[in-house]
């Protein structure tokens, strides 16, 4: 968020906020609701991944501002996701690529 | 010597210098994270099948519920508090602050709770794998929650001199601190349905 924002684009921002954070209170349900459904490990993975990721984006999105951030931000985030992703999937491929003695 | 481009943005980044240096930090703290929701991916893809138990047979759901409704309300506060700083209005950035402190008394509270009744049954890290992941990544994490509280605090109380000196700089500190707390929020969206619910 830029360092010059007017007091009528605080309000707008404040008021989203506060949608942003009725939002996450009702993904919040949702996520323990579909829970209790217990679907099958798979389908339970998905919704509760699917969920948390979409509350991450309203988290990072709006009150960390990076819906309006520099570019800078961006390329260190991407780096981010790129190693982030490398560290947890690569190990993987021990696991679906075991040694078989 | 003083810091420079705490205020005004460097001409190459287009960022003041805190800016950068706290994303630069949480890419750090992804990285922390994301060994260890790899560890768990590990141990939970290679344990016996049928051997992981779901952690809602173990844990405590309604007050992990609870406990992301506090944390989610506090990111709300921080964000207000530094909005009420961008509005001037320091009385209420003192509220906001305070009630983001207290939020994270009150996590640590249910956190407590938590913990001693696992113990209270026998059940330590030791127990089983599930067990030691849930107590690494809980545990980590609640450190970060007291790392940001102490941080919050100190920007409450005796930082918050700042604010008659360099008010620019004053609420940059704040927006930085806040991306942190942010940060360990966003963290906990996914530990609760990793560790809780599946």
């Amino acid at each position: 968020m830029g360092n010059h924002d007017s007091h009528a684009d605080i309000d707008k921002t404040v008021k989203t906020y506060i949608i942003v954070f009725v939002s996450l209170l009702v993904l919040t349900m949702v996520t323990v609701a579909v829970s209790r459904l217990h679907l099958p490990v798979a389908a339970a993975v998905a919704v509760a991944l699917v969920v948390a990721s979409i509350k991450g984006t309203l988290v990072a999105g709006y009150f960390m501002h990076l819906l309006s951030e520099r570019k800078l931000i961006y390329w260190v985030l991407g780096f981010t996701v790129a190693f982030f992703l490398a560290v947890l999937l690569l190990p993987l491929w021990t696991h679906f690529d075991p040694i078989i003695n | 010597m003083e810091i420079p481009y705490t205020v005004a943005e460097r001409p190459d980044t287009g960022l003041n210098n805190g800016k950068i240096g706290i994303w630069l930090f949480l890419a750090s703290e992804v990285m922390l994270f994301g060994a260890l929701f790899a560890t768990y991916l590990m141990m939970r893809t290679g344990a016996v099948a049928g051997s992981w138990p779901r952690g809602d047979s173990i844990l405590n759901v309604p007050l992990a519920t609870v406990n992301t409704v506090v944390l989610i309300s506090s990111s709300v506060t921080m964000v207000m508090a530094w909005a009420s700083l961008k509005r001037n209005n320091f009385a209420k950035f003192r509220l906001f602050q305070g009630l983001t402190v207290l939020a994270g008394f009150g996590f640590l509270g249910i956190k407590y709770v938590e913990y001693s009744t696992k113990f209270h049954h026998g059940l330590f890290p030791s127990t089983n794998t599930f067990l030691a992941i849930y107590f690494t990544l809980t545990g980590l994490h609640g450190l970060h929650v007291i790392g940001g509280m102490a941080i919050n605090a100190y920007l409450w109380g005796p930082g918050a001199k700042l604010w008659k000196t360099d008010p620019e700089h004053f609420t940059n500190r704040v927006e930085n601190s806040g991306l942190f707390w942010h940060f360990v929020d966003l963290v906990w969206i996914f530990l609760f349905p990793v560790l809780y619910l599946l």
